[in-house]
């Protein structure tokens, strides 16, 4: 076992007695991180400032004065804006994007004596569920079933690799559709989204600003418990913040969940769904109940039309969120002919600068927003999602707890296999998670075991607003019955 | 409702990206197969519903209406593809 290999628990642990120092860990890490480039899951590496935020987590660590993250290495997620460092959102417009200012998100970890390895590789402006449509290229899954390489999943398809192939203790991720949940399944890693509101957006690149919210990738349900206590914050500089004081969800961690009352939504049983995925989902059932919860069968009766409702919204806020990028104020402009005026410079810069999945998508939201549309399209959609959330709201207002589903409809796929697809079927990877999302709620993805060809699946639970604590704790014990310890084999 | 390639042209154009003529027709089926997919949303009755527009009933936060960041015209400049003078250079812009 080497240094780059231990959860921030075992870190931490080893940090306070004295045992290792944040140098020793960083080192660990740089080194793994440069064997690891056959993955390009970092592409931004900052040595330089990792190893000088060890030494004054050293320092601190000394002083007594450590809290959890303080001399713990991770990774960071392309989409936060790091001050001096660049923050691309692994597109082409953000080329030479050097952020004036620092994320709430990574200032907060910063302030908690985190150590930033480098940024991590991802989709286009987190468009994506494949880490196929960044700028840098793919991002590749440490595990192998067969020749070809696999998907990480996406958005947060870099962090997963990350942290999946032990090259940093953890990373941020951000979640839109399902962007830290499903990459965290397709790796055998744990993956939480907060409720909306419970981390700050501030310097966080949007996509969909009414759905985004980042959270911690890691290796395990502990360690997501304590890096959210770090993310998280109540921030003025985000108006959608929540005024709600940060508990401390590692106590939230008794591992008792007995009484608890677990909803299995039947709609989530999808019609030709993989048999695999439903003997999992229904040993994880097994699991809760075997630790005293209670399973019940609830229905969620408008969970169908949550994708065309999310491809809606999510399109809708995205071309409102990316009309900022003109080339004008940062990134990249085109070059331009002579004669050309401002709004040949907008068009050309934005159709040099976008990949085809963002163009599309702020097509798809400008004409859903446009005049004669807005009506048909954007607003039943918004009605939709209403219904999905209420639907939410009734079943935990009958006293459901959690509710537990599959986090993915299949294992990581083949990087390219989904090349000439229509976009929609990459869209479906988002059908178990978007739900999540447009209801605002906490949801988490754990690890739960391999499938046929060894790859490792996920089961999500999903959690009352607010509620992560609880969320966490089922996680626990899900984790712990699980027991999935599985590693990819190291072939990079 | 379905798109056609001069539909497209213009939707383009809403969203200043250039497409090249020849790309339009197969922009035009692409956003076509997703407004399909989305068409599912008419089968909800969505009668009496209020869109929603948050997922958390709060109000919005208020602040005293003053100054609290400013005088920092060239960290404001600096990732300027074109500055000078103090100001965003773009294209001469000729109405």
């Amino acid at each position: 076992m080497t240094l780059n290999q231990l959860t921030i628990a075992e870190a931490r642990d080893a940090l306070r007695a004295g045992d290792v120092t944040a140098t020793d860990l960083t080192h660990a890490c740089l080194s793994a991180i440069d064997a690891g480039s056959p993955l390009n899951a970092f592409v931004h590496h900052t040595p330089d400032i990792a190893l000088a935020q060890a030494e004054a987590a050293d320092k601190r660590l000394r002083a007594g004065d450590a809290p959890s993250m303080c001399g713990i290495p991770v990774g960071i997620k392309d989409l936060f804006c790091t001050r001096g460092v660049p923050s691309q959102a692994a597109s082409r417009i953000l080329e030479g994007f050097l952020p004036e200012y620092e994320s709430t998100v990574t200032q907060n970890l910063f302030d908690a004596g985190a150590v930033m390895l480098g940024k991590l590789n991802m989709d286009e402006f987190a468009m994506g569920s494949s880490n196929e449509t960044s700028v840098y290229g793919n991002a590749v899954n440490p595990w192998k079933s067969g020749d070809a390489p696999l998907t990480p999943g996406g958005s947060s398809g870099g962090s997963s690799a990350a942290v999946a192939a032990d090259l940093c203790l953890a990373a941020t991720g951000t979640d839109t559709g399902g962007s830290i949940r499903q990459p965290a399944a397709f790796t055998g890693i744990v993956g939480l989204k907060p409720t909306y509101g419970r981390v700050s957006r501030w310097g966080t690149i949007a996509f969909a600003s009414s759905l985004d919210q980042a959270g911690p990738m890691t290796r395990s349900v502990r360690d997501a418990a304590i890096m959210l206590g770090a993310m998280a914050s109540v921030d003025p500089k985000d108006s959608t913040s929540a005024d709600r004081p940060v508990p401390d969800y590692e106590a939230a961690l008794t591992g008792d969940i007995r009484g608890k009352r677990v909803g299995i939504p039947r709609e989530y049983r999808m019609d030709g769904m993989s048999p695999e995925i439903d003997a999992l989902w229904k040993r994880g059932a097994e699991m809760l109940r075997d630790a005293g919860a209670e399973i019940v069968d609830i229905s969620l009766p408008h969970t169908k039309y949550a994708l065309p409702a999310y491809y809606v919204i999510a399109p809708a806020e995205a071309s409102s969120n990316l009309a900022r990028y003109d080339g004008v104020r940062y990134g990249r402009r085109a070059a331009l002919a002579a004669g050309d005026g401002v709004t040949e410079m907008y068009e050309r810069t934005r159709a040099e600068g976008f990949g085809p999945e963002v163009q599309r998508r702020v097509m798809v939201g400008t004409y859903v927003l446009s005049a004669g549309f807005y009506d048909a399209y954007y607003n039943r959609a918004r009605k939709v999602r209403a219904l999905i959330k209420r639907d939410f709201d009734q079943a935990f207002a009958d006293g459901i707890d959690t509710i537990l589903t599959p986090a993915t409809p299949s294992p990581a796929f083949p990087l390219g296999s989904m090349q000439d697809a229509d976009p929609v079927e990459m869209y479906l990877n988002d059908v178990f998670t978007v739900t999540v999302n447009l209801a605002g709620l906490p949801g988490l993805a754990v690890p739960v075991g391999l499938n046929g060809d060894g790859l490792p699946l996920g089961l999500q639970l999903i959690g009352r607003p607010w509620d992560e604590g609880n969320l966490l704790n089922h996680g626990a014990v899900l984790e712990r019955a699980a027991g999935f310890a599985a590693k990819p084999s190291r072939w990079w | 409702m379905s798109i056609d390639p001069s539909e497209a042209r213009k939707v383009a154009h809403l969203a200043r990206i250039a497409v090249r003529d020849e790309a339009l027709p197969a922009l035009a089926a692409e956003l076509n197969g997703i407004l399909h997919f989305m068409e599912q949303l008419n089968e909800v009755d969505v009668t009496g519903i209020e869109p929603m527009t948050g997922v958390e009933p709060m109000r919005l936060k208020r602040r005293e209406d003053v100054v609290t960041d400013g005088d920092m015209q060239d960290r404001v400049l600096r990732n300027a593809p074109d500055a000078r003078e103090g100001f965003f250079a773009v294209p001469k812009v000729v109405e």
